[in-house]
């Protein structure tokens, strides 16, 4: 009898032992996974090799070189000027420089036409932040009181262990993302809009590597809109750094999965 | 014993999320339009004017066509080109991306064109300058006075490439031209590319012509005439002008439409007071019987796949909408909302169907699914109807008359555009006041 409860215990430790062993190590391998192609390798269509870089260059460098010397004179002289310098210029042309010269001197002019978002839109916009900070406010509290009852908690464990990222750094990085995601707006209402992309940080929240997990399904027929989902979601990420990310613990967060899904959003 | 089984289990998990990569969820984002920028295109110096085209101003306006059907759809923001730092021919061979993204431009139009040998050759890019890489490339060559076309070609690729979703600016809308005072209205057939340019007369006016329709495989176009005061569905070839009756029969025939495939046309025919719906195959001429009732049974129109029918009819006592197999069987009632149902369309896409409701003596433009569940009110008027899909299944054409006083004054009749969730809606510029519009599929698929 003890004999044989003897040898149960003994093969349930090994294959627990085994378990913790192996398991870690299957998961990490698949986060891992070899043969997943970076974004800048997608193929663009047939016609797209329209031979410039050789020819090209040169004229850039030239151009390049001119431009730096506009800028630092601060008034670009219009092309048609150049050419023919000893012309007289027609009533009409007058007209077109001048307006392009006034234009010029208020470069703050482009602030309006870079988003055209209601004043609705953007007291909302005010509004999600203000929010977003008092439960940041109140989450703080609350891992204040809770330390003090030395209790561990659901949301603690969620914390210290599932993302390593306090609740309020890992909405602050939320937040900012929100900002930033143009989600596209011809996307089916019935479909898995789940888009997986997995981030290498520098310290300063930078982005060193990015990649769409599920990369293979962008070139599946009828799954053409989650193509344009996950372009929509790499813009997000790379208009947004630097990310908003914590000032230490780095080892933790180099390595930062983001799961973006408009359903929510689409279906109101 | 226990304690070490614990301490097994429990160093497993604790090993489990030491591994465990940080994964935060993004579920919100902006809803605003994308912001683009169209870069002129450039003009190769080696261009010769074509007859009346300027090629000098060519890219300009091409530019300029592409700006506005992105604006026109509500998805795209459109920056102004004061703000452009990079010269055209530049930005065509290699965007300075930084300056772009200084703009807050998240995509990147560039292009040149050569008119030549009267030839115009077109090349564009798109750019994605977030990601500092392009996205697509084409050329074109084609005829130099097709160049709004090759415009709404390169809009169409652009569109498909940032969306997903077809295009739908190299179309036509057929419509129903109408001028004069209200009591004695001069109605043609006119066509017109979508954005309202190229409008061209089909009829002269002595008949009053009703419900012009595509077939959305072709050219043809059939529509309602009363010529000799006898009202009976024709078939026009916009290519040849030609045009016939449909169908040897003893009786009015109205609303009709074609099948999916083009090889059909579905209508309806009414004698006695009672009216139903009919098939006529274009080829060999075999006219089908599709619905038998008493009561009036019209507007039928095709799912995309051809396997079923919407149509409007009063069985109920009331007109509602109904579907039915495409060959008659398993009718079924599909709105039981207030008011009255009408001008059903089955979208392109199949998953919606647009109708015309009226209710307490307003007018309403909505969708709903097939099965009638989801209904959705796009737009309330004084008095609107006949939605009419855009070949992706996007966007309503419907048009809305306005209320007239005494003598007809102040009436105007003019064609709108509004997108399926509601938003975007806008006036589709003509010539003249328009009814009736009728939108083609693509015309370079």
């Amino acid at each position: 009898m003890t004999k044989s409860f003897f040898y149960s215990i003994s093969f349930h430790v090994g294959l627990i032992f085994l378990t913790a062993l192996t398991l870690p190590f299957m998961t990490r391998q698949a986060i891992d996974l070899p043969p997943i192609v970076s974004v800048e390798l997608i193929q663009i269509s047939d016609k797209t090799n329209i031979p410039y870089a050789p020819k090209a260059r040169k004229v850039i460098e030239k151009v390049k070189e001119e431009e730096k010397r506009v800028v630092s004179e601060q008034a670009p002289p219009s092309a048609k000027a150049k050419e023919k310098p000893d012309r007289i210029p027609l009533p009409n042309e007058n007209k077109e420089k001048k307006e392009i010269i006034k234009k010029k001197q208020n470069p703050e002019e482009i602030k309006p036409q870079i988003r055209q978002s209601s004043e609705f839109e953007k007291k909302e916009i005010i509004d999600t932040n203000q929010i977003a900070a008092l439960i940041d406010k109140a989450k703080k509290q609350e891992a204040v009181t809770e330390k003090k009852s030395s209790k561990i908690t659901q949301s603690n464990v969620k914390n210290s262990f599932a993302t390593g990222l306090s609740l309020s750094q890992e909405d602050a990085l939320r937040a900012q993302i929100f900002g930033c995601w143009s989600i596209p707006l011809g996307l089916p209402y019935d479909e898995d809009l789940l888009v997986r992309i997995k981030l290498k940080l520098k310290k300063d929240g930078t982005i060193l590597k990015s990649e769409i997990l599920d990369h293979e399904r962008m070139n599946k027929p009828g799954q053409k809109f989650y193509k344009i989902l996950a372009e929509s979601a790499l813009r997000a990420v790379r208009l947004c750094q630097p990310l908003k990310v914590p000032p230490t613990g780095y080892e933790k967060w180099k390595d930062l999965q983001l799961n973006f899904n408009p359903t929510e959003m689409l279906k109101g | 014993m226990k304690k070490i089984i614990i301490f097994f289990i429990y160093s497993l998990f604790s090993f489990e999320f030491a591994n465990a990569l940080i994964s935060v969820d993004i579920t919100r984002g902006n809803l605003d339009p994308l912001p683009i920028a169209v870069s002129p295109l450039h003009v190769d110096p080696k261009s010769v004017n074509y007859k009346d085209i300027k090629v000098k101003q060519l890219g300009e306006k091409i530019s300029k066509i592409v700006e506005t059907n992105f604006k026109n759809t509500g998805l795209f923001n459109p920056l102004k080109k004061d703000a452009f730092v990079q010269k055209p021919d530049i930005a065509h061979l290699k965007p300075r991306f930084e300056d772009w993204r200084l703009i807050k431009a998240q995509a990147l139009v560039t292009g040149k064109l050569l008119v030549k040998d009267e030839k115009l050759k077109v090349e564009f890019r798109l750019w994605d300058t977030t990601a500092s890489k392009e996205m697509i490339a084409l050329a074109f060559t084609t005829t130099p006075s097709n160049w709004r076309r090759v415009a709404h070609i390169i809009s169409d690729k652009i569109y498909e490439r940032l969306t997903g979703e077809e295009g739908y600016f190299d179309t036509r809308v057929i419509y129903v031209s109408e001028e004069g005072p209200k009591d004695r209205r001069i109605k043609k057939l006119a066509i017109m590319d979508q954005d309202g340019a190229n409008t061209k007369y089909l009829t002269l006016g002595n008949e009053l012509v009703l419900t012009p329709r595509f077939n959305p495989a072709n050219q043809l176009v059939t529509y309602l005439s009363y010529f000799r005061n006898l009202p009976r569905v024709y078939l026009l070839d916009i290519e040849t002008g030609m045009q016939e009756v449909v169908g040897n029969f003893p009786g009015m025939t109205f609303a009709p439409r074609f099948s999916p495939d083009g090889k059909k046309i579905i209508m309806s025919f009414a004698k006695d007071g009672n009216s139903d719906i009919y098939t006529m195959d274009l080829e060999s001429r075999i006219v089908e019987r599709i619905t038998e009732h008493s009561s009036i049974d019209t507007s039928p129109s095709f799912s995309p796949d051809g396997k079923f029918i919407c149509f409007n009819s009063d069985r109920s006592g009331l007109q509602q909408i109904y579907v039915m197999k495409s060959d008659g069987t398993n009718v079924k009632r599909i709105t039981f909302g207030k008011g009255l149902y009408g001008t059903p369309v089955w979208s392109p896409r199949g998953d919606l169907i647009a109708f015309t409701k009226v209710h307490k003596g307003r007018f309403y433009i909505g969708v709903m699914r097939t099965d009638g569940t989801g209904e959705r009110l796009l737009t309330e008027n004084f008095y609107q109807e006949a939605p009419s899909w855009s070949p992706n299944g996007r966007v309503l054409i419907f048009y809305r008359e306005t209320k007239s006083g005494e003598g007809g004054k102040g009436f105007t009749a003019k064609l709108w555009s509004i997108d399926i969730t509601g938003y975007n809606e806008r006036r589709i510029p003509t010539e003249t006041d328009a009814s009736d519009p009728s939108w083609s599929s693509l015309l370079s698929k």
